[in-house]
């Protein structure tokens, strides 16, 4: 079995479980077809050249976010209404406009990427987890500062969100009791 | 597995690129397409993933580590989108049940 033909398999799994989590109506059942679009990619990665890559998408995004999806549909309580509400939602003809606007460019960007021919290079090189350590760590220094404030961000974001709110004054003011005398 | 590892692949670069946007547009069409909110994140997380696709793609095709250190980007990047929208898509479930999108215009400045 050649790489070229796992490529093509890997993707085309890819791209099919990417169309059931588009389509489907149950919230769980798309999250996992999701996770089997994460795992599909991973491979796609390795057989690119990036095996460092592939681990990183099936430890931090298969693994940290996904759960992270799970947790938060758990705490939705999903139940029948809701996915009738969905099949409702969906009728075709709510996919007929977005469909064929997004298909036209589609069209025009294979066509761009099949005028091109004068791509740098043919053959995929393999490129080892440390050299992205070193680029990483070196030139890029200030994106990973960056990218460590913006986790920071959501950390924060998502610790004021979850926290409870505090209880709604009544909208009808009471006349305060202990008031100036006359 | 080494024939793998050797760079051997000889993949068209094209196909490469046309899995990228097919993989976009799918997303798209469902960002555009859906009501609920939790499959419109959902979407957006496979819209990401194609766009990392793509980086490690052109790292490949031009053998520097760019495209994997952006990728390391995009990744921490979905990290805490996932975390500040999924705590919002809690919060908003307890006001509109349905999570509709479409009901989501009471913000009015």
């Amino acid at each position: 079995m050649s790489a070229e033909l796992l490529f093509y398999v890997s993707g085309s799994l890819a791209l099919i479980s990417s169309l059931l989590v588009v389509t489907n109506k149950n919230a769980v059942h798309a999250l996992l077809y999701l996770v089997v679009s994460l795992l599909a990619l991973a491979m796609c990665f390795y057989l690119l050249g990036a095996p460092f890559a592939a681990a990183l998408q099936i430890i931090v995004y298969a693994g940290a976010i996904m759960v992270l999806f799970v947790f938060a549909v758990m705490m939705f309580n999903i139940n029948q209404s809701d996915i009738d509400r969905e099949s409702e939602w969906l009728r075709w003809q709510s996919w007929i406009g977005p469909t064929s606007l997004v298909l036209v460019l589609l069209a025009e960007v294979i066509f761009v990427l099949q005028s091109q021919t004068n791509w740098p290079s043919t053959t995929i090189e393999l490129i080892e987890a440390r050299a992205v350590g070193i680029l990483l760590f070196g030139p890029y220094l200030l994106a990973v500062e960056i990218a460590s404030f913006l986790l920071l961000a959501g950390l924060v974001g998502g610790y004021h969100l979850a926290k409870e709110l505090p209880a709604r004054p009544s909208p009808v003011r009471q006349p305060e009791s202990g008031g100036k005398p006359l | 597995m080494s024939a793998i590892s050797d760079g051997a692949m000889s993949v068209p670069i094209e196909h490469g690129f046309i899995l990228v946007a097919l993989l976009w547009t799918v997303g798209l069409i469902g960002l555009l397409s859906r009501k609920n909110a939790l499959f419109m994140l959902m979407s957006m997380e496979i819209m990401l993933n194609a766009a990392a696709l793509a980086f490690i793609l052109a790292g490949s095709l031009w053998q520097q580590a760019d495209g994997q250190v952006i990728y390391i980007l995009i990744l921490s990047v979905a990290a805490a989108e996932v975390g500040l929208g999924l705590a919002l898509l809690i919060r908003l479930r307890t006001h509109i049940s349905d999570l509709n999108i479409d009901k989501l215009d009471e913000l009015r400045g």
